[in-house]
């Protein structure tokens, strides 16, 4: 098993690798220059140039490119070219922040989700069945962003009783636990929405497979029954969950913008309208790496949960 | 069921008394840069950056009086109690220095600082030369060539040419503490606790989050001894962030609200602040080109774009109409005799006298837009109704919009390489001082690359009068020469002039005190906020 885990973390060398090369692209291949954005509209073409010189825009691409590799191998980020603060100490921050979100938010949508599937699968076709199914509907076809602007409307512009905007204030944990509430349900609704989903179907499959009738024929109670069904369906659930938590974490940008979080979505969204390019590569390449290892652990906990599905 | 709903309703309301409790005496302004400005001395973030870290926690030698609404704001003394120029070399300023005043960190102010400073800003070998507030502030110190000190509280600036324009410069130099600096040794450290001699002293800047002020106990001017304990300042580029915020009670205090929220924010008892100030929204025509090289065509479309529908029906009063650089009542407006007031049977004329004609010869030119932007107003609405009022009158305008930062870097670039086939830019503008109304659009020795001259605008009268301007040392006379200036400039109407925006802010109930004044600045010691 240690052989793969050498194997897969090798191969994710070359994953890194081509996100990066790609972001770099982009940002040069989009029009605009990080320097406009930092530069006053008054600056002189020399006072233009010479910034550009000294941040390196001068160069080639691909020197400019490998330049930033030999540092990032090195461990070395860079500095955001808007607040000249290193990238690491920002991208950390900024992943810690949305860390939280997501693992709040994947608690209360993993939770749910697992919970109304199955429930929905053991009652097909009764009304808990189709009230389960509207909302895993919901959950997928309204953008949480737009929901994320109804959440504010209710709860902190007419009611007033939670924050609209930001991460933590003064006041400890108890204010950054009511700045989490809303963004984390305006986050768990999609994968609420695709667990709920998955999870039915998964479970009836199995409902419908022989053995499950092997055990009601032996007179398993449903309780038992429930048992080996969630069992089975396992691994199944188990890529969803990673691959959701994964999408929580770098695709929450809009659900971090509509409430001002600043975490990794955020700030790549910034970064992404000054043309920062150390910060955008930053963040991109610590996500890629997030990703890679989510993958990883995921497909390690498959051969946990079921020993059948060997990786060498 | 019911249980749980009890429990969660009793959590939530213990949730929002726990909120309730805030901070009394406490500022919370919403602001609309994405990141805490640069705090280590001279800003970036432009003119906010300036308005609300900047001139808090630093000082300049002269600057802006901002305590009344009614006249633009003038210059007045800051760290200097006096400047005049030498009569027999105007390049030599001599500036007599303000005594008994105090940085934050207690260390005195003097004429030693004011040359660390100007060396932080311009002496690259120096240890403390500060690269990137240095990049900020240089293209407003234009004509500054050395400072030297004469004496602990007199300082000498001299000058590449002889210029009045001195003051509008030497306004943007914030004073920082050399003290301070040697403790730190690192602009970045230094931007983290910082030390100027402003009414505001820093005391927590958590990046891209917020950015915490105290009032200066030994600030030296009692007038301006702030009233308020503490001003934290919340990045919030989103206006609908901004605006929740501010009705959820998170800020009591936001900048340039969305307009269509302005009705009912009046109706909840809100405060929505405007005045004019040195802000225009234009159209920057291509002056070597057909259809904007006819000076008729330009009249036309001047008169043809309904101003006051935009103002008012767009953009809830948050504008006022604009018809020329400057706004009636500032001392450069003058009397031009082109009043473009929307007439489009005149636009129409004018159009046919050009030689134009709807069916025969449309008048096709593209401009070029931003989608939205710092200053930039609501571009895409706005510049629909103005496409829609000159299509009336026959100018079919094509808008090609493009995204702020990609707009900034192809119009410092004038109308070549990809703008080839362009002919105007709708970019706003300030028109603080002489130079920025006037010199950098407007030279004949301003033209791309050089400066902004992107048109390019050459009219041997204008730099005479410009020149003329900058030789004149009486504020009176030279504001007269200024005006004379403007009033050719809106006959020659190389710009279709369209608005001014108001500076709309949005202020809760509690807060009082606030003189908005006609400047991007404002003055924030005269604020109070109450339960």
């Amino acid at each position: 098993m240690w052989a793969y885990v050498g194997r897969r973390l090798l191969l994710a060398i070359p994953t890194l690798l081509g996100a990066s090369i790609i972001v770099f692209a982009m940002v040069h291949l989009a029009p605009g220059d990080p320097l406009s954005a930092v530069m006053p509209i008054d600056a002189s073409k020399a006072d233009i140039e010479a910034a550009r010189h000294r941040y390196g825009f001068d160069r080639p691409l691909p020197v400019q490119y490998l330049h930033w590799l030999g540092r990032v191998v090195q461990g070395d980020l860079g500095k955001s070219i808007s607040t000249r603060r290193p990238v690491l100490q920002d991208v950390t921050a900024a992943l810690k922040n949305s860390l939280v979100l997501a693992v709040s938010a994947s608690l209360l949508s993993f939770g749910l989700g697992i919970a109304l599937g199955l429930l929905a699968a053991f009652w097909q076709g009764r009304v808990l069945d189709k009230l389960m199914s509207a909302v895993a509907i919901v959950g997928v076809s309204v953008p949480h962003y737009w929901a994320g602007i109804i959440l504010i409307i209710f709860f902190s512009v007419q009611l007033n009783w939670l924050p609209a905007m930001g991460a933590s204030a003064e006041g400890g944990a108890v204010e950054y636990l009511r700045h989490m509430v809303l963004p984390t349900i305006a986050l768990a609704l999609i994968p609420l929405g695709v667990l709920t989903r998955v999870v039915r179907s998964a479970a009836l499959d199995i409902l419908a497979q022989e053995f499950v009738l092997a055990l009601r024929a032996k007179g398993l109670r449903r309780a038992r029954v429930f048992a080996h069904v969630v069992k089975n369906a396992a691994p199944q659930i188990l890529t969803v969950l990673g691959l959701q938590f994964g999408f929580q974490l770098g695709g929450s940008v809009l659900v971090e913008t509509v409430f001002s979080w600043p975490g990794t979505g955020y700030l790549m969204n910034l970064a992404i309208f000054q043309r920062d390019l150390p910060v955008l590569q930053g963040v991109i390449l610590v996500l890629a790496t997030f990703f890679v290892l989510l993958n990883l652990a995921v497909d390690l906990a498959q051969t946990l949960v079921d020993p059948r599905i060997a990786r060498h | 069921m019911r249980r749980f709903i009890t429990v969660a309703t009793c959590l939530v309301s213990l949730v929002a008394l726990a909120s309730a409790a805030a901070a009394q005496g406490t500022l919370r302004v919403g602001m609309t840069a994405s990141d805490i400005p640069y705090s280590g001395g001279q800003p970036d973030n432009g003119f906010e950056g300036f308005r609300f870290v900047g001139y808090q926690l630093y000082e300049p030698l002269i600057a802006w009086d901002l305590t009344r609404s009614d006249r633009p704001a003038p210059l007045v003394p800051g760290l200097a109690e006096s400047w005049d120029v030498r009569k027999d070399q105007p390049t030599k300023w001599t500036f007599k220095l303000r005594r008994n005043v105090k940085f934050h960190d207690g260390s005195p102010f003097n004429a030693d600082a004011v040359v660390f400073t100007w060396e932080s800003i311009k002496k690259q070998d120096a240890p403390h030369f500060d690269t990137y507030g240095s990049a900020q502030v240089t293209p407003r110190l234009a004509s500054l060539k050395a400072i030297r000190k004469l004496d602990d509280y007199t300082v000498e600036i001299e000058t590449n040419n002889p210029t009045s324009f001195v003051p509008y410069q030497v306004c943007y130099m914030l004073i920082v503490s050399p003290t301070q600096w040697q403790k730190v040794r690192d602009w970045r450290k230094f931007a983290e606790q910082p030390s100027g001699t402003g009414p505001f002293r820093l005391t927590k800047l958590v990046p891209r989050e917020r950015l915490e002020l105290e009032a200066f106990k030994d600030y030296w001017d009692p007038k301006r001894r702030a009233k308020v304990d503490k001003i934290v300042f919340l990045p919030m580029p989103e206006p609908t962030t901004r605006l929740a915020a501010l009705r959820s009670g998170q800020v009591d205090w936001i900048e340039v609200p969305p307009p269509d929220a302005i009705p009912q924010l009046k109706g909840a008892g809100f405060q929505i602040v405007t005045n004019t100030y040195p802000h225009n929204w234009t159209h920057t025509l291509r002056l070597d080109k057909e259809p904007w090289n006819n000076k008729l065509v330009r009249k036309a479309a001047n008169y043809a774009v309904d101003r006051v529908g935009i103002c008012k029906s767009l953009l809830n009063d948050t504008c006022t109409p604009a018809t020329g650089v400057t706004y009636k009542g500032h001392p450069w407006f003058g009397r031009p005799k082109e009043t473009y007031e929307y007439n489009p049977a005149k636009a129409k004329d004018l159009l046919r006298q050009a030689g134009f004609d709807a069916s025969k010869k449309p008048v096709k030119p593209v401009h070029l837009i931003s989608t939205s932007g710092s200053g930039q107003m609501l571009p895409l609405a706005m510049n629909e109704l103005v496409q829609k009022n000159l299509r009336e009158v026959g100018i079919d305008i094509d808008l090609q919009p493009v995204e702020w930062n990609a707009l900034t870097q192809r119009f410092r670039l004038g109308f070549k390489g990809e703008n080839e086939g362009m002919n105007a830019w709708n970019i706003s503008f300030n028109f603080q001082e002489p130079w920025s109304a006037f010199g950098r659009f407007f030279y004949s020795k301003s033209v791309v690359p050089v400066s902004l001259n992107t048109m390019p605008y050459i009219n041997p009268e204008v730099d005479k009068l410009l020149d003329e301007a900058a030789q004149t040392f009486d504020i009176g006379r030279q504001n007269e020469i200024l005006a004379k200036l403007h009033e050719i400039i809106v006959d020659d109407a190389p710009w279709i002039f369209i608005v001014h925006d108001l500076n709309p802010r949005v202020l809760s109930p509690k807060v009082k005190g606030f003189v908005p004044p006609q400047s991007w600045f404002v003055d924030l010691t005269s604020v109070s906020v109450g339960k």
